[in-house]
């Protein structure tokens, strides 16, 4: 096999690295350093303004970034844990095991969008059928119209929809442990908890990494929920950065600044994570 | 022979006089939608646009999502298609959508739709990729029915860029079974020294709501509430508070611009009238239903529809849904000018004038246009105007869900809210007459905002507002916050653009067009 043959097998995949992924990227970054809007309906060059509005006159965009980062690392450990619980729960040998699995699997394999307009109709404080079961006990929360309560609804609808995901990845973790280890705990007359601090935890410490980075890049893109759930309110109380900057694009139809806030937000997500996954390595992973 | 020639002609005689009942039957057999009327004689009936022959054309449509708006675009798609022989595509979008499904392709200079539905205020932005409708429409009868207001709502100093299909203006909704019963009457006066009314003012509007919050009144064994209004950020939540506002700041004394001063360009928005109505609406938040503050349209239509508050102020469909045969409350509420403030503003005096003060905000609602870079423009103009024409129009308006309103003149008409729906005569002619007084005889009205960037303007309006509600910012900081953005935006969009934008406006305020 000649140079070039190796080009016709390489050409394929680079093209569709190119299409789906290069490009875009390079639009994004293009689009950003203009002011196309609906009266400037054209890729015009305004050099660096989108870039200084947004880091001297936009605190909203800032105040939505550190809400996200409260709501996503919130909803993740939550996931972590109730995830680990239940395919820890699932792993072992109980009745009933194969209709836990899949019945833990169920939110995950709905459709957010739909399942958030149940939610909202299940939180709704005056014509849902919460608050109505919750009124026999005196309690009427505020579901979704006081700031700190809507925040609270938001995080439990990711868990419900999301903890699944994260029960599948550690379910396969555990499913593939290997078995010395818990043995020789067995032998040397461990306790359970004791199995699960020093063997089951370490030797999952890997792939529970990997699932939290994943779902924290999920639960940083939290859009859906949001939009239908409470628009991103009361006030600015649940707006997200990705909220804001559908709203800065389809709804006010800034596509430059749109793209300045997109791009922007992508750099500080691949150095948060990056940091982040680091920072789990270190604590998670004993040498 | 003198007896078979009396015969002859009075058989004649009845085949003239009745030849449009025939019709009506005919093509109502075929389309019950239009059963309570029939087919009504005009340019674009369905005895006219039987005759049209678009075989192998397809006519492509984005539409609202089911139900409001797009419900009926389909349906009268389907009956187009049926008599006309046409293919017609609709696709169904969600309202936040609707501007940038269309404002993508159009700047892109392509028409993948060749009618596009959206809002009233997206002409400002849509103007230079819509085709003007035709003299041929605009001089029809069918269109010198519309009324002033809407035709200047549909055009663009003076050309017709919209093709009018609905009607939209905000007014009061109340219940007519609670305001007008003297054992209540009498209650609320022993109660609060006041008379119970259909409120002037909006004070008066929040102590009768407040008054009437929170328990059962109706006798269904559930609690009732005050208001129910459009809170939601960004759900059309800004048009509920300029609706609140006009009273305190539309001053006819003072023209020359209600959202900008249009010879400085100075956003007026934190002006003490418009802080004195967001301050109004935070008090609201006491006498919404529980979880008011995050009601959409959506939820106000279902909440007042659904008999759940005394009052309510938006479009029509509350009103419509609550008349609607199957609703519990049907000929109990009726219909009021939206109200007003015992003081209003002067920008120019910068000071409160003591005297009432109402103005009818005739706001943005369902337009559509058709593309300019359309191929089947002709039958894209026959579609809307078969859309709109009496018999369809009438029927639409009696179902609630369909978001169609009156914009025509002929739909001032109370016998036919009487004659077709079932509505009370009282009730029919308070609507009809308050609809016709804001539309025809107001001249301190407000029309909404239509300049470029439009939506950054009401973007932030929704903000600041929704953070008052929220308790997040006291009413002046968060206008002071929106006009501080306002002044941002116009020094991005330009001024002068504004301006001569917004000029449009303010000449039809200032009743100068």
């Amino acid at each position: 096999m000649n140079f070039k043959h190796k080009f016709v097998f390489l050409f394929p995949g680079l093209f569709v690295l190119i299409g789906i992924l290069i490009f875009p990227v390079i639009f994004t970054i293009r689009l950003s350093f203009s002011g196309w809007n609906s009266y400037t309906p054209e890729m015009n060059f305004i050099g660096i303004t989108n870039y200084i509005r947004l880091f001297t006159d936009d605190p909203r965009f800032w105040e939505s970034f550190f809400r996200l980062s409260f709501l996503s690392v919130t909803t993740v450990i939550l996931q972590y844990v109730i995830g680990f619980s239940l395919a820890l729960m699932v792993w072992r040998d109980i009745k009933f095991k194969r209709f836990f699995r899949v019945m833990f699997l169920i939110p995950m394999m709905t459709t957010p969008v739909i399942m958030t307009v149940i939610w909202r109709t299940f939180f709704h404080e005056s014509l849902g059928p919460l608050n109505d079961i919750l009124g026999f006990f005196g309690l009427g929360p505020k579901w979704l119209s006081d700031p700190a309560t809507a925040k609270i609804t938001v995080i439990i609808v990711e868990v419900w929809q999301w903890t699944p995901f994260m029960f599948l990845l550690l379910l396969a973790g555990l499913l593939s442990l290997p078995k010395e280890p818990f043995l020789a705990a067995a032998i040397d007359g461990a306790s359970a908890f004791r199995k699960f601090v020093y063997v089951t935890f370490p030797l999952m410490a890997p792939i529970s990494i990997g699932a939290i980075i994943i779902r924290l890049i999920e639960a940083s893109k939290i859009m859906d929920t949001v939009f239908v759930l409470t628009s991103g309110g009361p006030g600015t109380a649940t707006e997200t950065s990705s909220f804001y900057i559908y709203i800065k694009g389809l709804r006010e139809f800034q596509m430059g600044y749109a793209a300045t806030l997109s791009f922007t937000y992508l750099v500080i997500m691949i150095i948060s994570l990056t940091i982040i996954a680091k920072v789990l390595t270190k604590l998670m992973i004993k040498e | 022979m003198k007896t078979i020639k009396t015969y002859v002609t009075a058989l004649i005689s009845a085949l003239l006089v009745f030849s449009p009942v025939a019709y009506a039957d005919k093509w109502s057999d075929q389309f019950p939608h239009i059963k309570a009327t029939g087919d009504i004689p005009g340019e674009c009936s369905y005895e006219s646009i039987s005759k049209k022959n678009y075989k192998g054309k397809t006519l492509k449509i984005n539409t609202h999502a089911v139900p409001v708006m797009g419900e009926p675009t389909a349906l009268h798609a389907e009956q187009f298609e049926k008599l006309t022989g046409a293919k017609v595509e609709v696709t169904h979008t969600p309202a936040g959508d609707l501007y940038a499904k269309a404002m993508v392709p159009f700047q892109a200079g392509q028409a993948p739709y060749d009618i596009v539905f959206g809002f009233s205020n997206f002409i400002n932005d849509w103007k230079r990729y819509l085709e003007p409708v035709p003299k041929k429409y605009t001089e029809m009868r069918q269109m010198k029915d519309v009324t002033k207001s809407h035709i200047g709502v549909a055009s663009w100093d003076g050309v017709m860029y919209q093709f009018p299909v609905d009607g939209d203006r905000h007014y009061l909704k109340y219940r007519k079974d609670v305001i007008d019963n003297p054992e209540y009457q009498k209650k609320y006066k022993a109660d609060t020294g006041r008379d119970l009314r259909v409120p002037r003012t909006w004070k008066e509007y929040g102590e009768i709501a407040a008054y009437f919050n929170g328990w059962d009144w109706d006798g269904d064994g559930e609690p009732e509430y005050g208001s129910a209004e459009v809170m939601k950020k960004d759900d059309l939540m800004y048009a509920a508070f300029f609706s609140r506002s006009v009273a305190y700041s539309k001053n006819p004394r003072t023209p020359g611009g209600f959202f900008f001063d249009l010879k400085t360009m100075k956003p007026l928005i934190n002006n003490p009238g418009f802080v004195e109505a967001l301050t109004d609406w935070v008090e609201a938040t006491k006498y919404v239903p529980p979880g008011g503050i995050n009601f959409g349209l959506g939820d106000e239509i279902g909440s007042f529809g659904g008999g759940q508050t005394l009052f309510s102020f938006s479009w029509d469909d509350a009103l419509i849904a609550a008349m609607q045969d199957d609703s519990p409350i049907k000929n109990k509420v009726a219909a009021a000018p939206l109200p007003g403030a015992d003081r209003v503003w002067n920008r120019v005096t910068n000071s409160w004038e003591n005297q009432y003060n109402q103005a009818p905000y005739i706001v943005w609602g369902w337009a559509v246009g058709v593309a300019k870079q359309s191929k089947v423009k002709d039958m894209a103009f026959d579609y809307l105007c078969f859309f709109a024409n009496d018999a369809n129009h009438q029927a639409d308006l009696a179902i609630g869900r369909f978001g169609v309103n009156p914009f025509k003149k002929s739909d001032f008409d109370p016998n036919i809210y009487i004659n077709t729906m079932g509505w009370d005569p009282e009730i029919a002619q308070s609507y009809t007459q308050t609809l016709l007084d804001m539309e025809e005889k107001s001249t301190n009205r407000v029309f909404p905002l239509r300049v470029p960037g439009v939506f950054e303007f009401t973007s932030a309006v929704a903000t600041g507002t929704s953070k008052a509600l929220a308790g997040q910012l006291s009413p002046q900081a968060a206008l002071d916050e929106v006009a501080k953005e306002w002044e941002a935006i116009l020094n991005r969009v330009g001024k002068d653009n504004v301006r001569d934008a917004y000029a449009v406006g303010v000449a039809m305020e200032d009743n100068k067009l």
